[in-house]
C-alpha cells in the first residue's frame, strides 16, 4: 500500500479534518460540488404536466385546418359558380370530415367511450366546443358533398334541382363557417392551457393554424390540378401571413418561458416550418414555381403541428420555463 | 392544537359530505417526518397500482412526482446556503446559521377553487363534490387528456400501459368514498404526526395562519403559507405551509387557472375566421 499517493494523502486529510473539526465541510460531502447538478425547482421535476398526445394529434390539427379550410374555398368557389373547384374542394372538406374524427379517437386513452364527448357542451372548455365543431363540420360537409355532386350529375329538373341547389349552398356554407372554426380553435385549445409556450402564444396560434390550413386548402387544390389565379392569390395571402407570425414569433420573445420554441429540436421544427410555409413559399410562387410552392407549404403546414406539439412536450417538462411565465 | 390525538378531527367521524360543508388538507412539513405512511395508505386504500421502481437518486424521494398513480407525494428537500437555490431561515439557531436544512412535505392535488381540469373536461367526467373537493369519475373519463395540460400544478396525468384502468386520467379523490361514510381521507388518517391534518376548509385555514405565527415567533422566519388567493386559482382546499419559497417544492409561485387565456385566444381565433371567410371570398371574386 503505497500511503503517499495523493488519493490516500487525502482521506488522512479528511480524517484529521474530521477528528480536530467533528464536521468536513467543503465540495468532499457537498451534494451541490458533486457530480451530479443542482437541478431548478424540486429536482428538475416538471412542474406542469407535459401533454400526453401522440402522432394523431398534430395529424389531425394538420388535417382538421386543411379540410375546414377547404370547406371555405368550397363555398367561395360555389358562390362564383366553379362548380368544379367547388366540388373537389368540398372532396377535401369531406375527407377531412371523416379522417379528423378517427385520428381523434385514436389518441383517446379509451376510445370506446368516446361518445362521452357528446354528453355536455361546455363553452370553457375549448376540447368541448372543438368536438362540437367538429361534429356541425362533418354534418354539414359530408351531406354537402352529396347535395354538390348530386346537382353536378343534372338527374333532376325544375323544382327539384332547385331545391338541390338550395340545399347544397346552405350545407356548403355551413361547412364554411363551422370549417374556418375547426382550423382555428386548435390554437385556442393549446393556447388556454398550463403549458407555458403555448399559452404565451395563444393570440398568434389560431391566426398561425387557421393560416396554415387556408394555405394548405389552396396548395392541394392547386396540386390536383385547379391552377386558377383566385387559389394563387390565397396561396400568396396565407405565405404572406406565415412570413409575417415569422417575424412575430422572433420579435415576441419571453426569454426561459418559451425557450421551446427557439431552442431544442422542437425549436428546430418550429423554424424549418416557418421558413417552408413562410418566405420559401413566398418566393417559390412569386417565381410561378406554383407546386414547388404548394409542396414547401403543405410540408411546412405538417412540421409546424408536429413542431408545436414538440414544444409543448419540451416546454412543459420544463420547471424553469414555468416559473418564467409566471412573470407574465 | 398540535397533537390531538383522538381527540383531532383527523380520526373523528363526521358528515361533512351530508352537511355539505367545505373540506380541505392542511399539510405542514414542519412536523413532518417523512414516514410515507400517507403515500402508502393511499395507494392501499384506493388501490392505485405500483407504478414501478426506480431509484431517483434524490433524497429519500423515490417517488418523483404526483401522477396518475400516485396522489401523495413525501418530498425530501435538502436545502443549505451553498446547496440550494434560496437562502434559509435560522432554524431557531440564535448564534450559528443553520448549516443545513432538510425539509418534507407531502404533496397532494390541490382541489383548486377555479380547477384547470374541471374546466377543461370535455366529458363532464371531472366534478366538484358536495365537500368542495375536485373528482374525476373514472367511468365516465375517455382519456383524452386535456386536463393533463390544463392542470397549472401537473398533478393529474393519464394512466399509461400496462397497468390497470389505463387509459384514463387519474389524480387524488380526496377520499370521496370514505368521506360519504364519515370517514377521514386515508393519508390524513395515517399520519403520525398530524402534518396531514383533514377538517372544515374555514377552521384550517386559521389553524394554518396560527401555524405560520407560531414558526415564526420560533425563528422560522421564510414560514409561510402557499394558497394562492390571489390568482385567478382563487385559493386551494388542500393547501401547505412552506419553508422557503414555492419554487423549491416545485410548486408555481402565481399558478392560473387556463380559462383565463380563453378570451383572448378565441377573439384571435374568430377574427382569423372571419380574415379567411373574407380572403377566400376575394380571391374569387378580383382573381377569376
Amino acid at each position: 500500500m503505497t500511503s503517499n499517493s495523493p488519493s490516500e494523502k487525502r482521506l488522512e486529510e479528511l480524517r484529521e479534518q474530521a477528528w480536530k473539526d467533528g464536521v468536513v465541510p467543503g465540495k468532499g460531502v457537498d451534494v451541490a460540488g458533486g457530480p451530479i447538478p443542482r437541478q431548478p425547482g424540486y429536482y428538475g421535476q416538471p412542474v406542469v404536466k407535459p401533454p400526453v398526445w401522440t402522432w394523431e394529434i398534430p395529424l389531425y390539427f394538420f388535417v382538421g385546418g386543411t379540410g375546414g379550410m377547404s370547406a371555405v374555398i368550397a363555398s367561395a368557389a360555389f358562390s362564383f359558380h366553379h362548380l368544379n373547384l367547388a366540388r373537389a374542394a368540398l372532396w377535401l372538406a369531406a375527407a377531412g370530415a371523416i379522417l379528423s374524427p378517427i385520428l381523434l379517437i385514436m389518441d383517446l386513452g379509451r376510445p370506446r367511450l368516446f361518445i362521452n364527448m357528446l354528453r355536455v357542451f361546455k363553452p370553457q372548455s375549448a376540447m368541448s366546443m372543438g368536438v362540437w365543431i367538429l361534429v356541425l363540420f362533418s354534418t354539414c360537409a359530408v351531406p354537402g358533398l352529396i347535395a354538390l355532386e348530386l346537382l353536378a350529375l343534372h338527374l333532376f329538373t325544375g323544382a327539384m334541382d332547385q331545391l338541390l341547389n338550395i340545399a347544397a349552398g346552405i350545407l356548403t356554407f355551413g361547412s364554411a363557417f363551422f370549417g374556418t372554426l375547426l382550423a382555428t380553435y386548435t390554437g385556442v385549445l393549446i393556447g388556454a392551457t398550463a403549458i407555458p409556450a403555448w399559452f404565451l402564444h395563444r393570440v398568434l396560434l389560431p391566426i398561425h393554424f387557421g393560416t396554415a390550413g387556408l394555405g394548405s386548402a389552396a396548395a392541394l387544390l392547386e396540386l390536383l390540378g385547379h391552377r386558377i389565379s383566385a387559389l394563387n392569390f390565397l396561396g400568396f395571402y396565407a405565405a404572406g401571413v406565415e412570413s409575417a407570425l415569422l417575424i412575430w414569433l422572433s420579435i415576441d420573445k419571453h426569454g426561459a418561458a418559451d425557450r421551446a420554441i427557439h431552442e431544442h429540436g422542437s425549436g428546430w421544427l418550429i423554424r424549418i416550418a416557418e421558413i417552408l410555409t413562410g418566405p420559401l413559399a413566398l418566393v417559390l410562387r412569386f417565381f410561378s414555381f406554383v407546386p414547388f410552392a404548394a409542396i414547401s407549404f403543405l410540408l411546412g403546414a405538417l412540421v409546424s403541428r408536429i413542431g408545436w406539439i414538440a414544444v409543448g412536450k419540451v416546454s412543459g417538462s420544463d420547471p424553469e420555463s414555468v416559473f418564467a411565465a409566471e412573470r407574465y | 392544537m398540535i397533537g390531538e390525538g383522538i381527540q383531532s378531527t383527523n380520526q373523528r367521524k363526521h358528515s361533512y359530505v351530508q352537511d355539505r360543508v367545505e373540506v380541505g388538507f392542511f399539510t405542514d412539513p414542519s412536523v413532518c417526518i417523512g414516514c410515507k405512511a400517507c403515500e402508502v395508505a393511499c395507494k392501499e386504500w384506493n388501490q392505485v397500482p405500483d407504478d414501478g421502481f426506480t431509484w431517483s437518486g434524490n433524497s429519500y424521494d423515490n417517488t418523483g412526482h404526483l401522477g396518475a398513480s400516485t396522489w401523495r407525494h413525501v418530498m425530501f428537500l435538502e436545502q443549505d446556503r451553498q446547496k440550494g437555490n434560496q437562502i434559509t431561515g435560522p432554524m431557531g439557531l440564535t448564534e450559528a446559521e443553520d448549516p443545513f436544512r432538510w425539509v418534507f412535505l407531502s404533496d397532494v392535488c390541490k382541489h383548486c377553487e377555479e380547477a384547470g381540469c374541471l374546466e377543461a373536461c370535455p366529458t363532464g367526467s371531472i366534478v366538484r363534490t358536495e365537500v368542495g373537493s375536485v373528482l374525476v369519475q373514472n367511468d365516465v373519463c375517455n382519456g383524452c387528456g386535456y386536463c393533463v395540460v390544463s392542470c397549472p400544478f401537473g398533478v393529474i396525468d393519464r394512466r399509461p400501459e400496462p397497468l390497470p384502468d389505463a387509459g384514463g386520467a387519474f389524480k387524488c379523490t380526496f377520499c370521496y368514498d370514505r368521506q360519504k361514510s364519515g370517514l377521514v381521507p386515508a393519508c390524513a388518517k395515517v399520519c403520525p404526526t398530524e402534518s396531514i391534518v383533514f377538517g372544515r376548509l374555514d377552521d384550517l385555514r386559521v389553524r394554518g395562519a396560527e401555524r405560520v405565527r407560531q414558526l415564526q415567533q420560533s425563528g422560522y422566519n421564510d414560514a409561510q403559507l402557499y394558497d394562492p388567493t390571489e390568482t385567478s386559482v382563487r385559493g386551494i382546499h388542500a393547501f401547505f405551509l412552506i419553508l422557503g419559497e414555492p419554487e423549491a417544492y416545485g410548486l408555481p409561485p402565481k399558478p392560473q387557472v387556463p380559462t383565463i387565456y380563453l378570451k383572448s385566444a378565441w377573439i384571435s381565433a374568430f377574427a382569423t375566421a372571419i380574415a379567411s371567410l373574407i380572403a377566400a371570398l376575394a380571391a374569387f371574386a378580383f382573381f377569376s
